[in-house]
């Protein structure tokens, strides 16, 4: 087998991994908008608090301390106390709940039956809040998250791949969890979705508010229950990026990658994220290796990602799985 | 109407109606300096088929928003089931059992026929976010018990055919049969049609006349309608509230009511002196 051949499934598997994590962020959109119409900027920045969140509760982290250090003079930073890994998720979820209630009582609550754009634009705004609120709860600098997931080249497959093709693939553990994580949140969401009370109230309110409320759903809770399970999976993901490259704000960045994984999958369509995500992540790796590397100077990762959305956009605009814009006259 | 007590009356074709469920007492509604509804009373008896008719602009439907909770009354109160209600939110009412179809059709157009039916049982559904998140147990036996009172419904409305299809695709009739079924599906203790016949021919209002009748006489729901036209209330309904201009100007059986100068006045209209 030629060498060439042999690396190129390297990448491609690579690919897959890096199109997982992709595909968690898209995930939290597809969520939010799916039941509330709302299109969620501040998805990504979400994942990065639930992260600091988690990070700040293990380490025993005093919240608001230098805004406390600065006002009374006084030099606390940590309880002094570590929580261990589970404890910590469930207390971070608590958080993360509480703040989905504070989002709908204090912004989404407010803005029922306004025009999608000005809801667009009131997540924009959230972002830079939580953003903000963060940083000041828990310090910018970049912490070292790890809730004991296995990391490193995953040997197996290491020994496996030598004895068959005498070349053995690099494919991290923590991508393998990752994977795993991703495809029983999928799977446990689109039962959810489909088949539950709550999952099919859900997108009955998502699809008309007067109807949903005439047969006795509260629009409040499931607008609540929508943003903590957006939080829940924000947290998913926040810990997967965050295990892998550390909790730092440029994580908030990795919003904008959702966003021609979302234009691929479809917004309203949950297999749909992880198609695009895996799509992506595949697609930028793939070309990188026989394309953008040897003919076009490297670095096409930036860019295929979005060039490939917009092919999208031209031929299919509802994405892979979207729903069908079906317009009666 | 015969002999009408506190316990019910017997109707002409010989049904039994039983006590008051619902009454609306000295009900006024304003918006702004608009008098949608002055000061009107009726009451509402289990098993019966109940109309509120009058001409356009009438306060008919903003009577069904107040019954249903979407409007609140300014005065007056409402009684349901013996006792007063408080203010309360449209959900919270649909919760008690008052289930409503829209005159413009309120359905979930991107969900199939099955799911739209199926989110009338959600009253019926007590299964908490835990378990339904584990899907085990407890939610699943009460998703299958429920598909099976949806799947009698649409066995009932005749619209099995169109199970699977996505509501968005349904032509305006049958998109008005579902709407009932999601309606019938919470088993209401009364039931609510906002102008079930607007925008029908003649054939589909003869099919909806059949299927109120059906489901009234089936099931014993207590059904509350609103319509403009006249001739399908008159073969319907059992007793009728005569609204025009938000005021009530008859109430009675369809023969009272046909008879009720007042009522041909608003119907053909008056010369005013």
């Amino acid at each position: 087998m030629p060498e060439q051949f042999i690396w190129g499934m390297e990448v491609f598997l690579n690919g897959l991994m890096a199109g997982v994590l992709y595909a968690l962020v898209a995930l939290g959109f597809v969520l939010i908008f799916k039941a509330s119409g709302i299109f969620n900027f501040a998805q990504g920045v979400l994942a990065l608090f639930a992260a600091l969140t988690l990070v700040g509760i293990m380490e025993g982290q005093v919240p608001f301390s230098h805004l406390i250090n600065a006002v009374f003079g006084t030099e606390v930073h940590h309880f002094g106390w570590t929580v261990p890994a589970l404890g910590a998720l469930l207390l971070t979820m608590v958080v993360m709940v509480a703040l989905a209630w504070a989002v709908n009582q204090f912004i989404f609550r407010h803005l029922v039956g306004q025009e999608p754009i000005i809801l667009f634009m009131a997540t924009i705004g959230l972002a830079y809040f939580l953003e903000g609120f963060g940083d000041m709860m828990w310090g910018s600098d970049i912490k070292k998250l790890d809730v004991g997931l296995p990391q490193g080249i995953n040997g197996m497959i290491d020994e496996v791949t030598y004895n068959i093709f005498g070349y053995g693939f690099f494919i991290d553990n923590l991508d393998l969890w990752a994977t795993l994580v991703a495809a029983l949140l999928v799977i446990a969401l689109v039962i959810f979705a489909q088949y539950s009370k709550h999952g099919r109230a859900m997108r009955a309110v998502a699809d008309d508010h007067q109807a949903a409320l005439s047969v006795g759903i509260s629009l409040k809770f499931i607008w609540v229950m929508v943003w903590s399970l957006a939080g829940f999976v924000a947290l998913v993901a926040g810990i997967m990026w965050g295990t892998k490259s550390g909790v730092q704000f440029s994580l908030s960045l990795i919003a904008l990658k959702a966003l021609p994984v979302l234009m691929l999958g479809g917004f309203t369509s949950i297999p749909g994220a992880i198609v695009g995500g895996l799509i992506i992540g595949v697609g930028e790796k793939l070309f990188e290796f026989t394309i953008g590397a040897p003919y076009l100077g490297g670095a096409t990762e930036i860019w295929f990602a979005y060039v490939l959305a917009l092919v999208f956009l031209v031929f299919r605009p509802q994405g892979l799985f979207g729903e069908k814009i079906i317009e009666r006259v | 109407m015969n002999d009408m007590t506190p316990d019910g009356y017997t109707t002409e074709d010989g049904r039994k109606i039983g006590a008051v469920v619902m009454e609306m007492r000295h009900i006024t509604l304003r918006f702004g300096g608009v008098v949608a509804i002055q000061d009107i009373s009726f009451d509402i008896r289990e098993g019966e088929i109940r109309a509120i008719i009058g001409p356009n602009g009438a306060g008919k439907s903003s009577m069904l928003n107040v019954i249903s909770g979407f409007y609140h009354p300014q005065e007056g109160e409402v009684w349901y089931k013996g006792a007063r209600r408080p203010t309360m939110k449209p959900y919270e009412v649909a919760q008690q059992g008052i289930a409503r179809t829209f005159q413009n059709i309120a359905l979930f157009e991107g969900m199939t026929v099955l799911d739209n039916v199926m989110t009338g049982r959600i009253r019926q559904m007590s299964a908490g976010l835990f378990s339904q998140a584990i899907w085990k147990g407890r939610a699943e036996r009460e998703e299958v018990e429920n598909r099976e009172v949806v799947e009698k419904i649409i066995d009932f409305l005749e619209i099995q055919h169109i199970r699977k299809t996505p509501v968005g695709r349904l032509p305006y009739g049958l998109k008005k049969r579902v709407e009932l079924a999601r309606a019938l599906a919470a088993e209401p203790s009364i039931l609510l049609l906002d102008e079930p016949m607007a925008g029908m021919n003649v054939e589909e209002k003869e099919d909806m006349s059949r299927f109120i009748l059906d489901v009234n006489d089936e099931f014993g729901t207590t059904i509350a309608l609103i319509e403009h036209d006249m001739g399908v209330v008159m073969d319907l309904s059992d007793r009728v509230v005569v609204m025009d201009y938000g005021k009530k100007i008859g109430d009675g059986t369809p023969d009272e009511v046909r008879q009720n100068q007042a009522v041909i006045d608003a119907y053909l209209g008056v010369a005013h002196d």
